[in-house]
């Protein structure tokens, strides 16, 4: 049976009636901290949703070389931003995965751009999700999330491992922190608002 | 009517999206988009709402503002899916509001992005 949850005030979009939404993606490879940023500079408790095909899925993640983590996000959360009397902004966490086309899709259609999350010991992992969001030609900017006490890594060796254009924003970020994540998420829309016309 | 909590857990979510959205179709996504807001509208007593369970459910969450539909479907824990169906319905009935988002022709509008630009770092600094 549908449970009906009763909410306080706060979950409910501020101004709703003169609100327009927008949305931001926050993507990245399995476990390199998509729900943590979004948990720490959304309003909301994160929310979390799923297609009514994504199930079968959940099994096959590659649990390797990720400690302390139990969980895994099968489809997509989400956070929200209130940003002015007319704007909300939702930021929509997922995975890389290819398989979840129909999920992709409805996130991608519509967003202003994308922050991509990676991790610099992991490079590789990020391939799929960077070649996902530009196949999507959604603007995006990266953002690297330091897990190691490992030395950061300099960035023309990053960019050209990632094969990113010159003008593509890096900025090295720490999702638990929400000045840092918040810091991240204004490069993004200061990149975003440079190539609006 | 059976008895629901006889039933194997696992079976369901299988089972159940078709049954609450009675076999309708998805609707049309551009109409109802993650991020499309929605809120009950008022009752219309012309109008007696015959509403299923989940449907009423539903209307009832919406009733004390607005939430997108990603939030309907994050708090409901109902498929995206479903829920999309489900809004659609009432939306169609005429007990559901719906605000659309930013029409992707104006994404590339200067002034939202400037707008959300202002906001974030009035908010963090
Ligand atoms: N040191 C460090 N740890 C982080 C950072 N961001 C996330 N973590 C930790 O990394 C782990 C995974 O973070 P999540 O936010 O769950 O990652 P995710 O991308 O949502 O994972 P999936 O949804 O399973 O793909 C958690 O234990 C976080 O506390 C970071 O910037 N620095
Ligand atoms: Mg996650």
């Amino acid at each position: 049976m549908v449970s009906a949850p009763s909410l306080g005030e706060q979950a409910y979009v501020r101004g709703g009636a003169t609100q327009t939404a927008v949305k931001i993606l926050v993507v990245g490879h399995f476990a390199v901290g998509k729900t943590t940023f979004i948990g720490s500079i959304s309003e909301i408790e994160p929310l979390s949703t799923e297609e009514t095909m994504t199930r079968a899925a959940e099994a096959v993640d590659d649990l390797k070389g990720v400690q302390g983590k139990t969980t895994t996000t099968v489809a997509m959360d989400f956070g929200r931003l209130t940003i002015s009397d007319r704007v909300v902004l939702y930021l929509f966490g997922t995975p890389g995965q290819q398989r979840f086309v129909q999920m992709w899709e409805d996130m991608a259609r519509g967003a202003l751009g994308a922050l991509i999350l990676v991790d610099p010991e992991r490079l590789a992992d990020s391939f799929p999700v960077i070649d996902l969001i530009e196949q999507y030609g959604l603007d995006y900017a990266i953002a690297v999330n330091h897990f190691t006490g490992a030395p950061p890594r300099d960035e023309a060796a990053l960019r050209e491992a990632l094969d990113l254009l010159a003008d593509t924003p890096v900025v090295t970020c720490d999702a638990r922190d929400e000045k840092s994540s918040a810091a991240a998420l204004t490069t993004l829309v200061r990149y975003l608002l440079d190539r609006a016309h | 009517m059976t008895d629901r909590d006889a039933w194997e857990p696992e079976a369901a979510p299988l089972v159940r999206p078709y049954v609450i959205t009675k076999g309708r179709e998805l609707p049309d996504e551009e109409q109802l988009s993650l991020i499309t807001l929605v809120t009950a509208a008022p009752a219309d007593p012309r109008r007696p709402a015959r509403l299923s369970p989940e449907e009423q459910t539903l209307l009832d969450l919406c009733s004390a503002g607005y939430l997108s539909v990603a939030e309907v479907a994050g708090h409901t824990q109902l498929p995206l899916g479903v829920v999309r169906i489900l809004l659609s319905s009432l939306a169609e009935g005429g007990h559901l509001v719906t605000r659309p988002p930013v029409a992707p022709a104006a994404l590339a509008d200067r002034e939202i992005l400037q707008e959300v630009l202002n906001g974030l770092r009035a908010k963090f600094g």
